[in-house]
């Protein structure tokens, strides 16, 4: 099928078809914000941090969900949606317990460099402090659900790449949270495999490496898109 | 009519020996092929014959269903309707939806929570009462409404409502 | 079965029905109020009578006036009586034998029975729903030969379009259009769902049908299989209403067993199957494809479209969903054609709309009114101001998605369009009467507090939001906001409005935001006191 052609930014892009419009962008050179969207994982459209214009639609569309069309126009930084990324990064830093100065992922993490490009300086909302367990029974790995934003990349990969389905989200609406088997303690599952994948794709420092000390957590969420690419080449 | 299928304690204690809920249970999943789609029917089907869903009938249906436990716990978390704590004997529902609001549904579920000693959504300490609340039980027009053991009632009046509660509690102790 | 078949058994029905009949409403509200005792007296005393053959006691659906039940109407002469005790059952047998009584009759020359126009109510209060054999009396299933022995599928569809009906589960999309999308969309299965969450606090509209007519929602659904070339269909119900529940499950095997549910229908090569899901309590489920989602037995959560659900729907089939009163409105546009539809209404919206009357209001109950009639004439005339005769101030429309209208509004007109323009919804049609003792910052507070507990948790600027929301509106009233707090709800409204990824947390706002519109001294005013000595 042809390339569809579309304009991105008032630039002219070329596309494949069937080709999201993420993608679409970002091989444009264009760097939009995206949290619950990981590269060899389905995408699901919850963070919103995507959003953008397109002409023509009513509503605001998730880059990360939108297919390419010929004759799109696109625009993905204007001033609207700047400020919505802004209140949106807000809104998670007033979640939960965000105190980057004492996180093992400080410096490598997604939500920290989320807040920097998208300007956000500080949080207007009220903190709603909530009292978050950790769990570190798991050997190898522990969670603080204090720093947990929800995005589900750890429940994806661990289903879709793992195959086990160890993680779920539980509850729902401000309540919900991650959960691995029947609620109970990660090390208690019986069906996590120990691969270490949902920590790989966790964004912030909400999964971490047991017996790792603050700043040395490599930033490793690419592998996740290795380790698909390297099982499509061997099948 | 009953607004919710949970079972009492007391219907539990009144049960024989031979027991065949899990036998009704099976039957269930079995009208549906053991099929992943029916785990809500499922969910429905064994809170209605347990009156809750423990971790071990969670764990049951998961497996029987070949569902990942987390997925099994994650659904039954999502809806309201399920229960993973057993129910109180005796259960009074208030509703607050928007009618029933207007007309002074606050009011009367505050009171309630004073009398009963048990705040909305909990069981009393002896398991003998759940004061519960719910968006709507449909009966607006006889705002505001309840349920007590099942049994609507319209134009639900605070005292009265308090005596029939307290002589249901008072009566059986 | 075929049509002689059916009209068979109509004849037979009409034969042996006795000229003497009681019928008492059997549906939830009259329910509570204590219909069944009421049926209990009433049959054991014509067997003391000895007239049980002759005077039949029978069960229909609700007659609308839920807020004086338990209504009893006598037949043949059609009179009705509201507020019936079990011990006025003698007296109700005396009126039938045309002696006096003193039972409290409904005024019938009322408004608000003279301002009703009844088409998808037209058999409640006529009719047994428990009994097949009463809708067929009716004229039930005519439809449906009708549309698979003597229409196309395309047919049937042009007539849905042309006839102007628009969806009544609250968006009010062209139900032509959407049937003629599933109808092309390409799929080797193809659902039909039926939309019966009704999640609005403080509607039961739906409620109502189902109770009262549940066959004619098959029905208009089989009707709708045949157009779009579905041959199973769902009706996801809230597990709220029991008796609903029971009813449709009555309802289907019923017509199961007399063939115009299931394989070849009316010999045809036609088929149809129809299952119940039962909700599990989450709002949210009436989204579709948070609707969709709980069928396949997933949490309820939605998720962003295109697709929509007429393209990739239940298991990425293509799937045409609609409300309970949208399915109840084809077969009067079947059999009474198009054009006559089409002209009941206003330019843009058609046919009539059922609201359920309530909160502060004298008469509350349930009234199908024909759109465009405007608000004043069913908040004054039909439902008779408030009880205590205190101004009305505003009314609600489409619930937690709605918003409020002042009463100053009143001559807006009932119909999407000028609902819209004054920023609220249609709706589902719930209509909540507040009068001027309601603190309107009160009333957006309960909504938020309904929509924060009822968020999916997927997104987050609902899941996050509406918490915030909910918080600064709490200070609000607890007079702890700060000036600059207003400004901040409405920055925070407009993002989730245009952010959010469902309909829930996109109309969550509109609550606020109508109240901050015409109400906005109220809100001033709980500021007003902290800014004097807060800052
Ligand atoms: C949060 C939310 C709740 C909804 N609840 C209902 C509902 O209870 N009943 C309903 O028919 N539609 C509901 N809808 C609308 C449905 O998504 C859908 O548009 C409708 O069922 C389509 O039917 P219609 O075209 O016949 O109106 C809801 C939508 C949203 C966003
Ligand atoms: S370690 Fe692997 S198997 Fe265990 S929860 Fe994480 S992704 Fe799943
Ligand atoms: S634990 Fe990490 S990956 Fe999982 S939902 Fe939370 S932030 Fe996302
Ligand atoms: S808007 Fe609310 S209900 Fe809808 S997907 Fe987002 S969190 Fe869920
Ligand atoms: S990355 Fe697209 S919505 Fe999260
Ligand atoms: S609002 Fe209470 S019954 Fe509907
Ligand atoms: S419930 Fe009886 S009249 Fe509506």
């Amino acid at each position: 099928m042809a390339a569809k052609t579309l304009t991105i930014d008032g630039h002219l892009v070329s596309a494949r078809p069937g080709e999201t419009l993420l993608a679409a962008i970002r091989e444009a050179g264009i760097t939009v914000p995206t949290l619950c969207h990981l590269d060899g994982l389905s995408d699901v459209g919850a963070c919103r941090l995507c959003l953008v214009e397109i002409e023509g639609q009513r509503r605001l569309q998730p880059a990360c969900m939108t297919m390419v069309s010929e004759g799109m126009v696109v625009h993905t930084n204007t001033p609207r949606l700047q400020s919505y990324r802004r209140q949106i990064i807000e809104l998670l830093f007033a979640e939960r317990n965000h105190v980057c100065a004492v996180c093992v992922a400080s410096g490598h993490c997604e939500l920290q460099r989320l807040a920097g490009m998208v300007g956000m300086d500080h949080v207007r909302y009220e903190y709603l402090s909530p009292n978050c367990p950790v769990d570190i029974s798991h050997p190898r790995f522990g969670i603080d659900h204090n720093r947990c934003v929800l995005c589900t990349r750890c429940v994806r990969a661990c289903d879709e790449i793992e195959g086990v389905h160890t993680w779920d989200v539980a509850g729902r609406g401000v309540n919900a949270h991650v959960i691995t088997d029947l609620n109970q303690p990660w090390g208690a599952s019986t069906t996590c495999t120990s691969c270490g994948k949902c920590q790989l794709a966790c964004p912030t420092g909400a999964i971490f490496p047991r017996g790792v000390t603050v700043g040395e957590r490599p930033h490793a969420s690419e592998r996740i898109a290795l380790i698909v690419e390297a099982r499509k080449q061997r099948w | 009519m009953t607004t919710s299928t949970t079972e009492t304690a007391a219907d539990r204690g009144a049960r024989p020996a031979g027991d065949n809920r899990r036998k009704i249970l099976e039957a269930t999943m079995k009208r549906f092929q053991y099929q992943g789609d029916a785990l809500i029917e499922v969910l429905h089907k064994a809170q209605e014959l347990y009156g809750f869903l423990s971790p071990e009938l969670l764990s049951d249906v998961a497996q029987r269903l070949r569902l990942p436990p987390s997925r099994v716990y994650g659904v039954a978390t999502f809806y309201h309707f399920f229960s993973l704590a057993p129910q109180g004997e005796h259960t009074c529902t208030v509703c607050l939806g928007t009618a029933c609001y207007v007309r002074g549904a606050a009011l009367l579920l505050r009171e309630l929570e004073e009398l009963s000693g048990v705040k909305a959504g909990h069981t009393s300490a002896d398991g003998r009462f759940s004061l519960l609340t719910a968006r709507c039980l449909g009966a607006c027009g006889l705002a505001p409404a309840a349920v007590l053991d099942g049994e609507v009632i319209g134009h639900a009046d605070r005292s009265d409502l308090a005596v029939r509660i307290q002589s249901l509690l008072g009566r059986e102790r | 079965m075929d049509l002689h078949e059916l009209e068979a058994i109509a004849e037979r029905e009409l034969a042996q029905r006795p000229r003497l009949r009681i019928l008492h409403c059997s549906a939830t509200g009259c329910q509570a109020s204590g219909a069944l005792e009421l049926k209990r007296r009433l049959e054991s005393l014509l067997a003391e009578m000895g007239r049980q053959t002759e005077i039949d006691v029978g069960a229909v659906g609700c007659l609308g006036l839920c807020g004086r039940g338990p209504i009893v109407r006598i037949e043949p002469s059609g009179e009705t009586f509201e507020h019936v005790k079990p011990d006025d059952a003698a007296e109700i047998i005396a009126a039938l034998d045309g002696h006096a009584c003193h039972v409290a009759r409904c005024d019938q020359n009322h408004p608000f029975f003279t301002r009703q126009l009844l088409i998808v109510r037209r058999h409640c209060g006529l009719i047994n729903p428990d009994r097949i054999e009463d809708y067929i009396a009716v004229g039930g299933y005519r439809s449906l030969y009708h549309v698979i022995h003597e229409m196309t599928p395309t047919e049937v569809i042009q007539a849905i379009t042309r006839s102007g009906l628009r969806g009544r589960g609250g968006a009010g999309y062209p139900t032509g259009l959407k049937w003629a999308t599933v109808a092309k969309s390409p799929g080797e299965r193809k659902f039909v769902i039926c939309n019966a969450d009704e999640g609005d606090p403080g509607a039961f509209m739906d409620r109502s049908i189902l109770e009262s007519d549940p066959h004619l929602v098959l029905e208009g659904m089989a009707i709708a299989a045949y157009a779009v070339g579905a041959e199973q269909g769902f009706i996801y119900v809230r597990g709220e209403y029991p008796l609903a529940i029971e009813r449709l499950q009555k309802a289907i095997a019923q017509a199961r067993r007399h063939g115009l549910l299931g394989t070849q229908i009316f010999e045809s090569g036609f088929n149809f199957r129809v299952d119940i899901r039962v909700g599990a309590g989450a709002f949210v489920c009436g989204e579709e494809t948070a609707l969709i989602a709980s069928i396949e037995g997933r949490r309820g959560q939605p998720r962003p479209r295109p697709p929509y659900p007429a393209e990739s729907g239940l298991w990425g089939m293509p799937t045409l969903i609609n409300n309970v009163e949208t399915f109840a409105n084809v077969t009067a546009i079947i059999e009474n054609g198009p054009e006559w539809y089409s002209r009941i209404g206003t330019e843009k919206s058609k046919g009539t709309k059922i609201f359920a009357l309530t909160g502060k209001i004298r008469n509350t109950g349930l009234i199908e009114v024909p759109m465009g009639i405007t608000l004043r004439e069913i908040v004054e005339e039909m439902g008779g101001g408030t009880p205590d005769g205190t101004p009305v101030k505003a009314v609600q429309t489409g619930g937690p998605s709605g918003g409020c209208i002042p009463a100053s509004l009143f001559d807006t007109p009932v119909d999407y369009e000028s609902l819209a323009a004054v920023g609220s919804i249609m709706g589902s049609g719930g209509m909540v009467v507040m009068d001027e003792h309601t603190n309107m910052v009160d009333v957006a507070r309960f909504y938020m507090e309904f929509c924060k507990d009822e968020s999916c948790g997927k997104c987050i600027p609902c899941r996050v939001g509406t918490v915030q929301l909910f918080n600064m509106l709490t200070k609000l009233r607890n007079r702890q906001a700060h000036p600059s707090d207003l400004s901040r709800i409405e920055e925070l409204c407009e993002l989730m409005r245009e952010t959010s990824l469902c309909g829930l947390g996109q109309s969550a706002p509109n609550p606020v935001l109508s109240t901050l519109h015409y109400f906005r001294h109220e809100y001033e005013e709980l500021i007003g006191a902290e800014g004097d000595h807060g800052s």
